[in-house]
């Protein structure tokens, strides 16, 4: 089991750092799963995390000049990890200004990834600062674990609002309420709600549009004959939405979200190179 | 020292209203007099009301160091800039290959696949001098080390790192025309250096320290603090209790603070003392009183 990988591109570097950063925010503890031409980091939804649940995937090729990868057996050239996003995004922090950045997985006392930053100096030599952040490697027996989830048969599927606009109404309802109601229609409405015992607060979103989606099964036929004005709803964590909303440092190319009804919410975010998805479950 | 700062509180209004600025002592009254002068006639005077106290001087002396370094503040304050700003303490050390290598120190060795393990790698040539022995490496407190370097970059002053074996205190200096910084911080004792015998003119090495340092902090830290008083009269024993010097009255200290390092919530294995003297020196440096006298036994533990 070998990984190598470098950076010596900056914009690839703050790219990188900057998937690392939402990443970061969205989850305490994620899953590394390496392949010979993507990354991914996964939440799997487990109570602890509240159900929530994250697939992001990023192509090797987009961001690393060298990638090398040797998974744990032939059959599964994968190598999956359990690590700490945070260490992750705290080494490339400081590594704005960097001429490379190396990537390996070591084995010394412990299985650690090594980020290794090589920083100009005045001198005749480099500055090499390297972090050594601990990881765990996860065994195949646990890798059905990871799938990556299927996308649900869901009643409404919705672009969002532009993310600023929406994080900003979030926020201040996060305020007023621990609980939010998302819900939109095929008509490109979308509302957000909250209601307590003083106050209740609806934004409303007009001409956000509904993404196309091929039928490619039955399943998805449902959502085809659906009255247009007929909303579907889940009402969720306040927080979760606020951290999803939070954790985005760049615009996404395409944003949207898929309502089943009272009981999940799934959204999507794509960039040129990164996509993200984000299940966040509805409370009971 | 809050009241003290508080009349100087904001700079760019006094750089435009103050003519002159006088300080004096009124011991009789316990008052501290700050008296701005300022534009049209106004004169505002501060009153702050001070307390004598016994004043702690650390005994060291930066000749007796085996290793020291210059660098420009701003090289060690990049270098600094990589590690958490919630980390304690850091070890410096003289790395294979003529590196100079700064690494943060992990207090619990028992834990090491949960932490991240950050080191920089210095080539000597970013130093101004070098004049370090192979191999060697302190451990101190980066808090204020961190605080020491703001200040010497805002200056733009080189600073000088004198220090010797792990467990003797390492004094950061810097040198203007007008000032004399010292910092003098504990460097933590590496548990397997006991094995040396004792040094020649017979103080007794530290106290074997256990693997936790837990319960003999304080007997540790005074026998650091004795062994590093190396002019004694000959073949005296260390005293068990605190050594203290009385200041010469001669002495002016334009710029001296005393600032209690060991902070009381600290886990009781880590206390480091640091006193930060900004003085100029007569020359030949304060020479060792002839009777050592101790007048207060070391409270300070029990703040």
């Amino acid at each position: 089991m070998r990984f190598r990988a470098k950076i010596v591109d900056l914009a690839c570097l703050n790219h990188f750092s900057r998937v690392i950063n939402t990443i970061a925010k969205l989850a305490k503890t994620c899953t590394l799963r390496l392949t010979v031409s993507k990354l991914y980091f996964i939440l799997s939804d487990k109570v602890a995390n509240g159900g929530v649940s994250m697939w992001c995937e990023l192509c090797q090729g987009n961001f690393f000049d060298e990638f090398q990868m040797e998974g744990v057996a032939a059959e599964h050239n994968e190598i999956y990890l359990e690590l700490v996003p945070e260490n992750l995004s705290r080494a490339l922090k400081t590594a704005q200004a960097a001429k490379a950045v190396k990537i390996k997985l070591t084995n010394k006392h412990c299985p650690c990834l090594r980020v290794a930053v090589e920083l100009p100096s005045l001198s005749s030599s480099s500055r090499i600062v390297t972090h050594d952040i601990p990881v765990g490697i996860i065994p195949r027996r646990l890798w059905n674990d990871f799938r990556e989830p299927s996308v649900p048969d869901f009643d409404v599927s919705i672009y969002l609002p532009v993310l600023k606009t929406m994080k900003s109404v979030v926020e201040r309802m996060k305020n007023l309420s621990n609980s939010i109601v998302i819900e939109a229609n095929l008509s490109g409405e979308m509302n957000l709600k909250i209601e307590t015992d003083l106050v209740s607060v609806t934004t409303h979103f007009k001409d956000l549009g509904n993404p196309p989606w091929a039928s490619e099964d039955e399943c998805q036929s449902s959502a085809q004959d659906r009255d247009l004005e007929s909303m579907a709803e889940a009402r969720i964590d306040i927080k979760k939405l606020q951290q999803l909303l939070a954790g985005q440092q760049v615009n996404p190319t395409k944003a949207l979200c898929n309502i089943v009804s009272n009981r999940i919410v799934h959204f999507i975010l794509l960039h040129e190179d990164v996509s993200l998805q984000y299940f966040i479950p509805a409370l009971a | 020292l809050q009241s003290f700062l508080g009349v100087f509180r904001s700079l760019p209004s006094l750089e435009k209203t103050v003519g002159k600025c006088l300080i004096l002592l009124k011991p009789r009254a316990n008052r501290l007099v700050v008296q701005l002068h300022c534009k049209y006639g106004v004169t505002k005077t501060h009153n702050l009301a001070f307390q004598e106290c016994e004043l702690l001087q650390a005994v060291y002396d930066t000749q007796r160091c085996a290793s020291s370094l210059c660098a420009p503040a701003r090289v060690l304050a990049e270098a600094v800039v990589h590690f958490p700003q919630t980390l304690a303490e850091v070890t410096l050390g003289a790395g294979p290959g003529g590196k100079i290598s700064l690494r943060n120190y992990m207090e619990d060795e028992a834990a090491p696949s949960k932490s991240v393990v950050t080191e920089l790698r210095l080539a000597e040539d970013e130093f101004q001098t070098v004049a370090v022995s192979p191999g060697s490496r302190i451990t101190f407190c980066l808090k204020e080390f961190r605080g020491l370097l703001t200040f010497a970059e805002a200056s733009n002053l080189p600073l000088t790192i004198h220090y010797d074996e792990p467990g003797r205190p390492v004094v950061f200096t810097l040198e203007d025309t007008v000032l004399e910084v010292h910092l003098v911080l504990a460097t933590l004792s590496d548990p397997k250096s006991d094995l040396q015998p004792p040094t020649a003119n017979g103080v007794s090495h530290l106290p074997a320290p256990s693997d936790d340092f837990a319960d003999d902090l304080e007997s540790y830290m005074i026998a650091m603090e004795s062994s590093a008083y190396e002019d004694g009269p000959s073949g005296a024993p260390p005293s068990p209790t605190f050594p203290l010097r009385t200041p010469r009255p001669a002495e002016s200290d334009p710029e001296e603070e005393e600032e209690e390092g060991a902070v009381p919530g600290t886990p009781p294995h880590k206390k480091f003392r640091s006193l930060f003297f900004g003085s100029v020196l007569t020359p030949g440096g304060p020479s060792p009183a002839p009777t050592q006298e101790v007048l207060a036994e070391d409270s300070d533990g029990e703040n």
